[in-house]
């Protein structure tokens, strides 16, 4: 029998202090306060929060770190922050801010060795490695600058390329996917999922528990991650693991 | 006042402020010497076995005069692993050897058609041994897990893990059962992280804070319990 929960991850997309929500990653708008939707996720039974700083910036740097710290200083659960992380440097910089994770992107596809470097200096369990995903044909081709710029490599070469660089977690979102509440990509969730021994983080898509369900029985996910769902309150972190424990999917009630 | 001990292995800052939160005074010495005035020592840490060679002999003999002497300790993840003999993980960097057995890697793969990722990552449960098979038969649980429900959800991140032996308290079953909670005396270890394991994990630590506490004013040269 398998104990090991399925993990809820609630994320939230920050720029300048805020939470802010997209479509297809376009059109963002006001979704609150950090550390104030932290603490009601965590209340409401959150197995884990991703911060990503989705307009990182030089400059913004020091915000984000001082958001890191003020969604840190309550939290009792892990925290992955993401966004702008270039440098062994910016990871040390948000770890110290009260991160227990990093999620690396379009720094560690311009040099995969980052992986490795902060691998080795806080352990591969701090090392995300966020993977944006674009469907060309039968082909899922992964991006980088925000989905913005299409690479050479395809999603489940590159999820094993960063397992075989000591990345401790895949964090795959759909793009096509992305904010748009119809359901997570689950042929893109298990292609990536059974190709790797490390955990996979399915994101982009979350409308309801049966999607939720989907993605963890079809899509082979460890965990799902999701945004708009969870911030427009359309359904509660709780109710979603009743779906889920009521289908014999485990998960941490 | 409780010593947590760095040697630079992550997760310092998270059961700094764990223990803050449930209102234990914390002091972090910098050097072994400073063992000696703690009422109960935290090993906390988080990565690579190897990472444990930062605590050299000057540092082993302080935390074994202090086990000696009856002080608790607790042992986190990394910090459990230490206790025992060695590790697969770093084959040349000896434990402290206070608990018999050898920490070893995941099995993973897909036994009985599920499939068991390695790294564990995530929420699992605990099942309190037997308390038969307890090495301390004469009491209901041990103090550190002391009001915390079987089947709790602790998170998890590890690839390796300890046996189950004798001084296993709580086991999770991860492909394989391994050992989740280990006592022996006032030495406990536990491989979740309770700093971040939400409330449950804050009632391990207030556990422990609760040892530590009553320990303090035996002073050193207390009878050992083992």
């Amino acid at each position: 029998m398998v104990t090991l929960a399925r993990r809820l991850i609630a994320c939230l997309d920050v720029r300048d202090g805020r939470v802010v929500k997209g479509v297809n990653f376009e059109g963002l708008r006001d979704a609150g306060d950090p550390a104030a939707l932290a603490a009601r996720y965590n209340d409401e039974g959150i197995d884990e929060i991703v911060v990503l700083d989705v307009a990182a910036t030089l400059e913004r740097r020091l915000a984000l770190r001082q958001t890191v710290a003020a969604v840190a200083a309550r939290l009792f659960i892990p925290l992955a922050v993401g966004g702008g992380i270039r440098t062994l440097e910016d990871a040390a910089a948000v770890i110290d801010a009260g991160a227990d994770k990093v999620s690396v992107n379009t720094a560690a596809l311009a040099d995969p060795s980052l992986i490795t470097r902060i691998a080795d200096r806080f352990g591969s369990q701090a090392v995300v490695v966020a993977i944006d995903a674009v469907r060309a044909g039968d082909r899922f081709v992964v991006s980088s600058h925000s989905g913005r710029v299409p690479t050479s490599w395809g999603a489940v070469a590159w999820a094993r390329e960063a397992e075989a660089r000591g990345a401790g977690e895949i964090l795959l979102t759909s793009i096509d996917a992305d904010g748009t509440q119809q359901g997570f990509d689950c042929v893109l969730t298990a292609a990536a999922s059974t190709a790797v021994s490390i955990p996979v983080i399915a994101s982009g898509g979350a409308g309801s528990p049966e999607h939720f369900a989907e993605v963890f029985t079809a899509g082979f996910a460890d965990a799902a991650l999701a945004a708009s769902v969870f911030h427009d309150r359309a359904c509660s972190v709780r109710s979603i693991k009743q779906f889920l424990s009521d289908r014999a999917i485990p998960v941490r009630l | 006042m409780i010593a947590l001990v760095d040697y630079g292995a992550g997760n310092l800052a998270s059961v700094r402020k764990a223990l803050g939160a449930i209102g234990a005074q914390v002091t972090e010495p910098r050097s072994p010497d400073g063992l000696r005035e703690a009422t109960g020592i935290i090993v906390p840490g988080v990565g690579h076995f190897g990472a444990t060679s930062s605590l050299d002999q000057d540092w082993r003999d302080a935390v074994l005069d202090a086990i000696g002497a009856g002080t608790p300790l607790l042992g986190i993840c990394l910090g459990m692993q230490w206790l025992f003999e060695g590790s697969d993980e770093a084959p040349d960097t000896p434990g402290l050897g206070v608990l018999s057995g050898r920490i070893t890697r995941l099995l993973g793969g897909c036994p009985e058609g599920t499939r068991v990722k390695v790294p564990h990552v995530g929420w699992n449960r605990l099942e309190m041994a037997p308390s038969d098979t307890r090495p301390r038969p004469d009491s209901a649980s041990p103090p550190l897990l002391a009001g915390i429900p079987p089947g709790s959800y602790m998170y998890f991140t590890h690839a390796y893990a300890a046996p189950i032996t004798d001084a296993c308290a709580a086991r999770t079953v991860h492909g394989q059962a391994f050992a989740a909670a280990v006592e022996r005396g006032r030495v406990w270890g536990v491989q979740f992280h309770p700093e971040k394991s939400g409330p449950v994990g804050l009632s391990v630590l207030a556990n422990f804070a609760r040892a530590a506490s009553t320990n303090a004013g035996r002073g050193a040269g207390g009878r050992s319990r083992w």
